[in-house]
């Protein structure tokens, strides 16, 4: 055996299980799925998955004639437009807090404020389902001040803002740990400069911090709007897509159509969102590369 | 002479700001404590009210104290519910993918990161695309070949799917492609082969990053709830989470004091977990940008 053929055997040894496992729990239903999407299949073929009947782009037809589907990019888009920026502006607001020069109990805020990432969405919901009752705590406190609160999961208005609120409860902490990276890696002697010259701590956030967080900000922004994008476990776990279809994602009517067996339709539908995602990635490193 | 008028400037205008930001101070510090008294609300509900009767947990107004503490409903948890299995599955599966990730993920981490081999570029570009892939996508066909693999309802079903992911393979080979080639060609012309290399070389400098990776996968598997929830359709081979989810839609939906104790049982051990390695989770978050 020559040197250059033991080497190739010698690496297809080292990546060899990985590679069997990533191309068929990863590679091949990616793939697979993209072909049901174009087939009849539904969950009676499960056995015999491969003799269903080509339908060409029918599912992809079918999902934007479906009111259903186009309420549920409605709603993936209202989740997306709402709560990337919300939950932006409430991690930068405590990582700028965090950064400000306090010590005494920094580690201790950090870790409080993170915890809500590490929790399981099933063990928080069954808290959440309460809080949001017609006479649970968000409506008490909402009471002290005067204010009629809504039923805010059997409400199709309020429905979504709930969802958004737990959403950002449970995300803020992983932008705010990257912004406080970002902040620190900001040399302290520009912050100074700009306070000499007379600057006020808002003109300072605004000019000197905010411009150099820019690669930060961006590198959040990508990060929340893939993972909101596939907005899924909120409403599975709180509302099942309603009330009247007001919280039904792209994800979640991907796994509707699974659960009625409609293999295909689910297939298409996951797709359009892999096409949503990649193209706004796309975008969105193009516009960081063409600002960095 | 110059420098003490400098220092004494400085001290000068130090002792101002520091009067002048007190109040400041004390706004800001006031502000964060407010905030993260919302943020740890719902968690002190729910450890509060695990220790409730349920009578008390429903109560109107609202108590946040237990009266009358009470472990009857971790006691029921054990006895009427199978919890102590659904937490041993649990526990198996999240340890069985984090012992396959760091072995796999590491082991082609460096025949990425350290080897020549036909289409090395084109599999690490799959692994990069991989990575923004949705989950929704994978879902409905995984579930078509591990049913047709006849692996539903039972622990391989489970495991085999997550027991390695791109995410993984990324980390390793991102960390050891910094490992010098200095270091590796020198043991090789001390005439060790890759295993050794691999074993006695490259893995003991990779504690950072196989750190990161157990953290992030034992969080991922521990909370995952809807490849289980498909997959394990029996009592005896239900992770935690599935438990829950199907005991809060089920008659003991009502049971606030059964729902809240099985929410702590989920909760607890990655909470301490994080306490422990509060730093590695952070930072392997926050370097990933995922959990």
């Amino acid at each position: 055996m020559g040197a250059r053929a033991r080497r190739t055997a010698i690496a297809w040894t080292f990546c060899g299980p990985f590679i069997a496992l990533f191309a068929t729990f990863g590679l091949w239903p990616v793939i697979s799925s993209l072909s049901m999407s174009v087939t009849d299949i539904t969950a009676r073929d499960i056995r015999t998955p491969f003799g269903v009947n080509f339908v060409g782009l029918a599912h992809y037809t079918a999902l934007f004639t479906d009111p259903t589907f186009l309420r549920a990019v409605v709603n993936t888009l209202y989740f997306v437009a709402v709560g990337i920026p919300l939950t932006m502006v409430i991690a930068l607001a405590i990582a700028v807090a965090l950064n400000s020069g306090i010590r005494r109990a920094k580690g201790f805020f950090r870790v409080g404020y993170f915890a809500p990432v590490v929790t399981s969405v099933v063990a928080i919901a069954v808290v959440w389902r309460y809080l949001y009752e017609p006479d649970g705590m968000i409506n008490s406190i909402l009471a002290v001040v005067g204010i009629h609160g809504p039923d805010w999961l059997n409400d199709p208005n309020w429905s979504m803002p709930a969802l958004i609120l737990m959403a950002v409860w449970r995300h803020f902490g992983i932008p705010m740990v990257i912004f406080l990276a970002g902040l620190q890696s900001i040399p302290a002697d520009l912050l100074e400069a700009a306070r000499v010259d007379g600057a006020t701590r808002w003109q300072s956030f605004r000019s000197v911090t905010l411009p150099l967080l820019r690669p930060t900000t961006l590198v959040v922004a990508v990060l929340l709007s893939i993972g909101y994008l596939q907005f899924f476990e909120e409403p599975f776990v709180m509302t099942s897509g309603g009330p009247l279809g007001s919280t039904t994602s792209i994800s979640y009517y991907a796994y509707e159509q699974f659960g009625f067996g409609n293999y295909g339709m689910a297939s298409a539908a996951s797709y359009v969102l892999v096409a949503a995602i990649g193209l706004l990635s796309f975008v969105q490193f193009r516009i960081f590369r063409a600002r960095a | 002479m110059t420098a003490t008028t400098v220092s004494t400037v400085a001290s000068a205008s130090g002792v101002k700001a520091a009067t002048r930001l007190r109040p400041a101070r004390i706004l800001l510090y006031g502000a964060l404590a407010l905030g993260l008294v919302a943020t740890l609300a719902p968690f002190a509900w729910m450890f509060l009210g695990s220790i409730k009767p349920t009578g008390e947990i429903v109560a109107n107004p609202s108590v946040w104290l237990p009266r009358s503490p009470t472990f009857g409903n971790f006691q029921q948890l054990l006895s009427k519910q199978n919890f102590a299995l659904y937490f041993f599955n649990s526990t198996l599966v999240a340890v069985t993918c984090v012992a396959g990730n760091l072995l796999f993920s590491s082991m082609a981490g460096y025949a990425f990161a350290k080897l020549e081999f036909a289409g090395k570029r084109l599999l690490f570009g799959l692994v990069l695309a991989m990575l923004i892939i949705p989950g929704v996508t994978t879902f409905v066909p995984l579930f078509v070949l591990v049913s047709n693999l006849g692996l539903s309802n039972s622990y391989l079903g489970l495991i085999l799917p997550f027991v390695v992911t791109p995410l993984g393979v990324f980390l390793m080979r991102q960390f050891i492609n910094d490992v010098p080639d200095s270091l590796v060609e020198a043991a090789r012309l001390d005439g060790a082969g890759d295993a050794r290399i691999f074993l006695r070389v490259v893995l003991p400098l990779c504690r950072p990053p196989l750190a990161t990776l157990a953290i992030l996968t034992f969080l991922a598997q521990w909370n995952n709830f809807l490849w289980p929830l498909v997959i394990a359709q029996t009592e005896d081979h239900y992770t935690l989470p599935v438990a829950l989810a199907l005991f809060s839609v089920g008659a003991n939906g009502t049971n606030y004091g059964l729902l809240l104790s099985g929410a702590v049982t989920v909760v607890t051990p990655i909470v301490l977990l994080f306490l422990v390695l509060q730093k590695q989770f952070i930072q392997g978050i926050a370097n990933t940008g995922l959990k």
